[in-house]
C-alpha cells in the first residue's frame, strides 16, 4: 500500500494547525494537576480576598464586585504560565526535531499550545465567574457588555499566551520557563486588581497606572458592574492589541531563530 | 545516489564540527556513519534532515536540495533522533495518528496506518495505554514506528540502539533489516563497529569532523587487519623465534606477538602446532577482534591529524 500526499499550501497549513491544537488540548486535558491548579488557585485567591481581606478593603462598593475582574486576570496568568512550560517541554525534548523534520510549518506547534491555552482559560474563567456569582457577585451587564468584556479578555489571553509561548521557546528548561512566567503571575498584584491604586505609594501608583493590567481590569469592571470607564476602554484595547502584536512577533522570531541552526 | 552530500562544513562559534564531509548513499542500501562521541555524526544527520544548515557545501536528498527545497525533502525522509520523541500523555495510537495527520494522510488513512504499524511492532496490546506507561524497549519501537508512518524513502536513525539492553538491541536490528528488505534506504549513526558490521552495506568512519575512511565493511576490516591472535611469551628470545616463524611484525609489548587470524579454531590449532614443533613455549593465547578503538588508532596514527579547534 502506498499513500501519496501533497505537502504545503494553505489547506494543509490549516489542517496542521488543527492537528496540533487537538494535540495540545488533549495534553492539557490529561495534565490534570495543572488544569485543576489553574482553576483552584484563582478560586482560593478569590475566597481569600473576599472573605479574609475584603472586609478591611474599602473600594466604595461591594468588595466582591470590585475584585472579580482582578481574579479573572490572575486566573489568565496561571493558564498562560503553564503554556510556557508545555512549549519549553517540546523545545527541550526530541519532539521539536521530529515535528520539524515533517513537511509542515513547524510553528503550528506554537499555535497549538496558544489555542489550547485560550481553551483552558475559557474553562477556568467560566468556573471562576460561576463561583463568584455563587459567592454574591452581582454584575449588572447587558449582553453587549458581556460580549465586549469577553472580547477584550480574549485579546488579553491571546497576548499573554503568545508571550508565554515566546518565554517557553527561550527557556533552557521547563523549570526556567516556569520561573520566567512568574512575572505574569505577579503583575496583577501591582494593579488595581485587589485595591484601588490611589492607596499605593506614589511610585507604585505610577507603575500600576501605566501597566497593561490596570486598564484591562478597569474596563472589564466597568462593563460588568457599571463603574465609569471613560477612555480606559481604548487604552486597554491599545495595550492588548500592541501586546498581542509584540508577543506574537517575539515568539515567532525566537522560534525561527532557535530552530534554524 | 539518493543522498548526495558534498563538502559539508559546519562550525558552532569557533568550534569546527564538520570539516569537509562527503557522503554518497545508494538507494535501497544501509549506510552507517560510524564515529566516537563528538565526531560530528549528529550534526551531519541534522544537516541531512533539514534541521540545520551547512555553512558550506550542499546536500541533495532524492534530488531535492535540503536548504532550498526543505519541505520536499521532509516529504521523503523521516528522522528518529537520539532521544525518544513521543507524547507521554497520548496513547501509542494517538501518537501515530497525529503523525499521519501531519503527513497529510486523511483521517481514515492515518488510522489504518497506525493500526498496521502497531501490529508490526507488536504494540497492539498497549495501543490504548498512555506512552508514559511503556517500557524503554516499547518506547523505542513506537519511536521507530513513528518514523515509518509516512513510508519514507530515506530513514535517518541517530544512534538507534544506544542505551538499549542486548535483547531490545537485537529486536531493533531485526526491525531495521525488515525495512531494508522492503527497499527503504537507511542512514544510521552508531558508535559500535559491531552494529555497523551487522547492518550496513557501506560505512563511513568519521572522526573530528572529517571522513577518516569509507568503504564496505569488509574493506574497512581488512584495513585494520581483522581478527588477531595475541601470543604471550615468557622471554624476549622466544618472541624473536616466533617472529621468524610467522613473519609477523612486533607490537608495542615486547613479550606479545599479534598474528592476523581468520578467527577459526583451525587457525588456532595450526599456530599452536607450529609453535610446539618449533619448540617455542607460549604462556598465553588470546584472540582479539578489532574494535572501533583499533580502527581509529590505525587510522589516526598514520598521516591524519585531528581537526584544530
Amino acid at each position: 500500500m502506498t499513500t501519496t500526499a501533497v505537502h504545503g499550501g494553505a489547506r494543509n497549513a490549516v489542517s496542521d494547525s488543527l492537528t496540533m491544537i487537538g494535540r495540545s488540548i488533549r495534553l492539557s486535558r490529561r495534565n490534570v494537576d495543572t488544569l485543576v491548579m489553574s482553576i483552584v488557585l484563582p478560586l482560593l485567591m478569590m475566597s481569600l480576598f473576599v472573605y479574609v481581606f475584603g472586609g478591611a478593603i474599602n473600594t466604595g462598593t461591594q468588595y466582591i464586585n470590585y475584585v472579580v475582574p482582578g481574579i479573572i486576570l490572575l486566573c489568565t496568568g496561571y493558564g498562560a504560565a503553564s503554556t510556557a512550560m508545555s512549549v519549553a517541554d517540546d523545545m527541550t525534548s526530541g519532539m521539536i526535531d521530529r515535528l520539524r523534520s515533517l513537511p509542515i510549518r513547524s510553528s503550528a506547534v506554537l499555535t497549538g499550545h496558544v489555542v489550547a491555552s485560550v481553551a483552558r482559560n475559557l474553562l477556568s474563567t467560566t468556573v471562576v465567574i460561576g463561583a463568584a456569582i455563587a459567592m454574591g457577585f452581582r454584575p449588572n451587564a447587558t449582553v453587549t457588555d458581556w460580549v465586549l468584556a469577553a472580547g477584550l479578555l480574549l485579546l488579553y489571553v491571546l497576548a499573554l499566551s503568545w508571550l508565554a509561548a515566546g518565554l517557553g521557546v527561550i527557556a533552557k528548561s521547563v523549570e526556567s520557563a516556569s520561573t520566567l512566567s512568574f512575572l505574569m503571575l505577579f503583575l496583577p498584584y501591582l494593579s488595581s486588581a485587589f485595591v484601588p491604586t490611589n492607596t499605593m505609594p506614589s511610585f507604585l501608583h505610577a507603575v500600576s497606572e501605566n501597566q497593561p493590567i490596570t486598564p484591562v481590569i478597569e474596563t472589564v469592571r466597568g462593563l460588568l458592574t457599571g463603574t465609569p470607564i471613560g477612555n480606559t476602554g481604548w487604552i486597554a484595547l491599545a495595550w492588548c492589541v500592541g501586546l498581542l502584536t509584540c508577543s506574537f512577533t517575539f515568539a515567532a522570531w525566537l522560534f525561527r531563530r532557535r530552530t534554524h541552526g | 545516489m539518493i543522498v548526495e552530500a558534498t563538502g559539508l562544513h559546519k562550525a558552532f562559534g569557533s568550534t569546527k564540527v564538520l570539516d569537509g564531509v562527503d557522503l554518497h548513499v545508494a538507494e535501497g542500501t544501509v549506510f552507517a556513519l560510524l564515529g566516537p562521541n563528538g565526531a560530528g555524526k549528529t550534526t551531519t544527520i541534522r544537516i541531512l534532515t533539514t534541521l540545520s544548515r551547512p555553512d558550506l557545501g550542499s546536500v541533495r536528498i532524492a534530488g531535492y536540495d535540503v536548504v532550498r527545497e526543505a519541505t520536499k525533502v521532509r516529504g521523503v525522509i523521516s528522522l528518529t533522533g537520539q532521544s525518544v520523541a513521543l507524547d507521554d500523555q497520548q496513547t501509542g495510537r494517538e501518537n501515530l495518528v497525529m503523525i499521519g495527520r501531519l503527513m497529510h494522510l486523511g483521517r481514515p488513512a492515518a488510522r489504518r496506518r497506525a493500526t498496521d504499524l502497531l501490529e508490526r511492532f507488536d504494540l497492539v496490546d498497549a495501543m490504548k495505554r498512555r506512552v508514559k506507561t511503556y517500557s524503554g524497549g516499547m518506547r523505542r519501537r513506537l519511536d521507530l514506528a513513528m518514523s515509518l508512518v509516512s513510508q519514507p524513502r530515506v530513514i535517518f536513525l541517530d544512534e538507534p540502539t544506544t542505551g538499549l539492553d542486548p535483547s531490545s538491541r537485537t529486536t531493533m536490528w531485526d526491525a531495521i533489516k525488515d525495512l531494508v528488505s522492503s527497499g527503504t534506504t537507511i542512514v544510521l549513526t552508531t558508535q559500535y563497529l559491531e552494529e555497523a558490521d551487522r547492518l550496513a552495506d557501506r560505512i563511513v568512519l568519521i572522526n573530528g569532523g572529517k571522513v577518516a575512511a569509507s568503504g564496505t565493511t569488509d574493506a574497512l576490516k581488512s584495513q585494520v587487519g581483522g581478527d588477531r591472535l595475541d601470543l604471550r611469551f615468557a622471554v624476549e628470545a622466544d618472541v624473536a623465534r616466533a617472529v621468524a616463524l610467522f613473519d609477523a611484525p612486533r607490537g608495542t609489548d615486547p613479550l606479545v606477538l599479534g598474528i592476523p587470524s581468520d578467527g577459526s579454531a583451525d587457525h588456532l590449532h595450526r599456530v599452536l602446532d607450529d609453535l610446539r614443533i618449533a619448540g617455542v613455549p607460549v604462556v598465553k593465547v588470546s584472540s582479539h577482534r578489532p574494535t572501533l578503538d583499533d580502527v581509529f588508532l590505525s587510522l589516526t596514527t598514520t598521516d591524519r591529524t585531528p581537526v584544530q579547534v
